[in-house]
């Protein structure tokens, strides 16, 4: 009675012009916004798939701080921040020193008066970039590398330029999510980012030890069985389940969850043929996806990558020009 | 304090059924004379016009965070802060650092209290030695030091064998057992299990957690005879399972938060974690459940659930951050706004943080003619503003900050 159910969060990532300034989740942003991220992000793509050197952000420095591990998401940030031309300090934090949110503000302060232009978060709390943003001077830019179990943004529009480019208008698509939906910051904001670019029909797929309550009032639709979620789909993309789910009850263990969710190759004739298949990455072969699967034709796991780059090369441009866009229109 | 005389004011004493509008004096924290009898007596007069005469509140549940978390407040700070609210008799719970697992430890408090000044402080002593939930606490050295009852806070208990043997020896000694109940194994997240925790990727506790240790607790109630409080309750299932105990005629009360009254899991947008609370903040229906339960009388009490936080223990990423809202001096103006709103009758608002509160913890205190019971003198309409300034408590924590409010304490008589 007291909060409109609106995104409260996501007002925070736009600039008074409506332009992004961090980008900290993909839901409540608008079709336009996200589909310039997609159409940037092309931009940076050479014909062959090679991805151009711009220095859009020479003399910039972004600061990837992870206080969680993550080598790929944190390495293809570096890629995306050095072909735009900016300099790149990694900071790996462990949890104990900021286990105190004010130190966690001090710490920031500290990183910006060394300079930062972006920092690029990634934290195993949910709603941990959001609170980053809340802290950190004007003229910086957050952007969302995975919150707990939140959101992932940037993995949400590299999945939709890889849909986009090899699946055709997002209308049409029946797209389905495979495996630990409850635990995955990637399904969330690929669902925001496919109900906002108007995907016909989005499912999610798993067991209901690993399906998030009330999901259904996202405006997905839930299935418990694979061959059921799959039918018709034109997009599967399947999750990484990681071995913790098994320690904590939740699957017994990787063959049964293969034997009932693993993308295997009799189980994607459910989906329309030609069917398109991604992975987040990294993925456990036998445990997810079938390796015939993963390496078949349908398969856009390794294009992901490269798709990855150009996302983050789009998203780190505009946030900077957002946050830019702040500046002038304070001096003027 | 001398004799003051209300004259115009509405004196609302649900304890004996008294609602109307008559002059009267106060004297000794209680109404000495009534009607034209309060004319013949030497005494200030003061016109109270539009105002009403209550007792003072009584709260079931509040952490003064002393001692050993001053770092959040003081005895001192959040007695002023409760008397500025209207309560002027606190039962406090015995998760302070030492735990109130010794007399000493409840006498301590106590003492400060009363140095201090503003309200009288009732101590929760342990259920267990070092609320460590395995071995019982001296519960006779507990009652002998003034403890009005035991529990173990929010904390675990190592096995229900154990908990049954506690609440055996809590019933031989005629101790009031408090419960705010919680399944630790169902509890490990930090927002409501629905839609909401869904959506943002926070870890739920589900309504269960709260209503598989309510049904465990009041099948021991029920064994073993002792009598039971059930705090800080927050969904639907827990109305209903203290119904059918009442039903049955055990002898178990129940209060809930205000705040939980107010506000929903919706609260928690945008990653707010000033709506960071444990229980958490429920579903809508869970809240109607909450409000029918008030009204029906099958909850008893209201209660601050007061728990006063320093800024950085809020400054973090919605998961890292301390659980708990600073709610005394916000307390009466929303429960108006349920009056206002037609979901509870005043007089249920008033009986559920007067006289209710103080049987449940076996007070002298909740009516206007007891002595030492306290008198409030409650502007219904006078406006203010939540701010930092204006709260006295020490923990600023809370979501209803920069909101204009509607109602507040003019005199608090004792």
């Amino acid at each position: 009675m007291h909060f409109s159910s609106a995104h409260e969060a996501s007002r925070l990532q736009l600039n008074s012009r409506g332009r992004l300034k961090h980008f900290l989740s993909t839901e409540g942003l608008s079709r336009e916004l996200l589909t310039e991220i997609l159409d940037r992000a092309d931009g940076f793509l050479e014909a062959d798939g090679g991805i151009r050197n711009v220095p859009l952000l020479a003399g910039r420095t972004v600061m990837n701080l992870f206080f969680e591990a993550s080598t790929r998401t944190r390495t293809t940030f570096e890629v995306a921040a050095k072909r735009l031309g900016a300099d790149v300090l990694n900071i790996d934090i462990s949890k104990s020193s900021t286990s105190k949110g004010e130190t966690l503000r001090d710490m920031l302060w500290n990183l910006e008066a060394m300079t930062a232009d972006i920092f690029v978060v990634r934290h195993n709390h949910s709603g941990a970039a959001h609170f980053i943003a809340s802290q950190v001077t004007p003229h910086i830019a957050v952007i969302n590398a995975g919150d707990g179990r939140h959101a992932h943004p940037t993995q949400a529009m590299l999945d939709m330029l890889t849909i986009r480019r090899h699946a055709g208008a997002f209308g049409k698509l029946k797209v389905a999510i495979i495996g630990d939906i409850r635990h995955s910051r990637v399904a969330r904001s690929e669902i925001h980012a496919l109900q906002t670019l108007g995907a016909q029909e989005i499912r999610v797929i798993g067991p209901r030890t690993l399906l998030p309550k009330d999901f259904s009032q996202l405006g997905v639709h839930v299935f418990e069985r694979l061959e059921e979620g799959l039918e018709d789909v034109d997009v599967a993309i399947a999750l990484r389940i990681q071995n913790e789910r098994m320690e904590a009850a939740l699957i017994p263990g990787s063959e049964e969850f293969y034997a009932l969710y693993g993308l295997t190759r009799e189980k994607l004739k459910y989906a329309k043929p030609g069917a398109i298949v991604m992975h987040p990455g990294p993925i456990n072969r036998g445990v997810e996806i079938e390796s015939e699967v993963a390496d078949g034709v349908q398969s856009l796991i390794l294009q992901q990558v490269n798709y990855g780059i150009a996302a983050r090369m789009a998203v780190l441009h505009m946030t900077m020009q957002g946050q830019a866009d702040v500046k002038n229109g304070e001096a003027t | 304090m001398s004799a003051i005389r209300l004259v115009n004011g509405r004196v609302i004493d649900p304890a004996s059924g008294r609602d109307e509008i008559i002059d009267v004096v106060v004297n000794g924290g209680r109404i000495t004379h009534w009607g034209r009898e309060a004319h013949s007596v030497k005494a200030t007069t003061r016109d109270v016009q539009g105002c009403w005469i209550t007792p003072a509140f009584v709260d079931t549940c509040a952490r003064l965070r002393e001692p050993g978390q001053r770092a959040h407040g003081s005895i001192a700070s959040e007695t002023k802060a409760a008397r500025n609210g209207g309560f002027l008799h606190l039962a406090v719970p015995p998760d302070t650092q030492p735990v109130v697992d010794s007399g000493a430890t409840a006498q301590l408090i106590c003492e400060r209290a009363r140095a201090a000044g503003y309200a009288s402080v009732h101590v929760i002593g342990a259920l267990t030695r070092g609320l460590e939930g395995k071995a019982l606490s001296n519960m006779a050295g507990l009652k002998s030091a003034g403890c009005i009852g035991v529990g173990n806070a929010r904390l675990s208990m190592a096995s229900v064998e154990t908990l049954l043997h506690c609440l055996e020896y809590a019933a031989t000694l005629g101790l009031t057992v408090f419960f705010s109940p919680e399944e630790p194994s169902l509890a490990g997240g930090c927002a409501h299990d629905g839609f909401m925790a869904a959506r943002l990727g926070l870890p739920g506790i589900p309504d269960i957690a709260e209503t598989i240790a309510l049904a465990t607790q009041l099948l021991l109630v029920e064994q073993t005879g002792v009598r039971a409080h059930f705090g800080q309750l927050s969904c639907k299932g827990s109305v209903e399972l203290i119904r059918i105990a009442k039903d049955k005629g055990l002898p178990v009360t129940a209060d809930v938060a205000m705040h939980h009254l107010h506000l929903t899991d919706k609260a928690i947008d945008g990653f707010n974690s000033l709506a960071h609370v444990r229980p958490p903040l429920r579903s809508e229906k869970d809240r109607e459940a909450l409000r029918e339960g008030v009204r029906n009388g099958i909850i008893d009490a209201i209660c601050s659930d007061h728990q006063p936080l320093n800024a950085a223990a809020k400054l973090a990423p919605f998961p890292g951050t301390e659980p708990g809202m600073s709610t005394f001096e916000t307390l009466l103006p929303l429960g108006l706004q349920l009056v206002r709103a037609n979901v509870l009758p005043e007089h249920v608002l008033i009986n559920a943080l007067t006289i209710a509160p103080a049987q449940i913890l076996g007070l002298q205190a909740g009516q206007v003619s007891v002595e030492g019971a306290g008198i409030l003198v409650i502007d219904p309409r006078q406006r203010w503003t939540v701010e930092a300034e204006t709260l006295l408590s020490e923990g600023k924590n809370t979501p209803f900050m920069g909101r204009v409010m509607e109602g507040s304490v003019v005199l608090a008589l004792s």
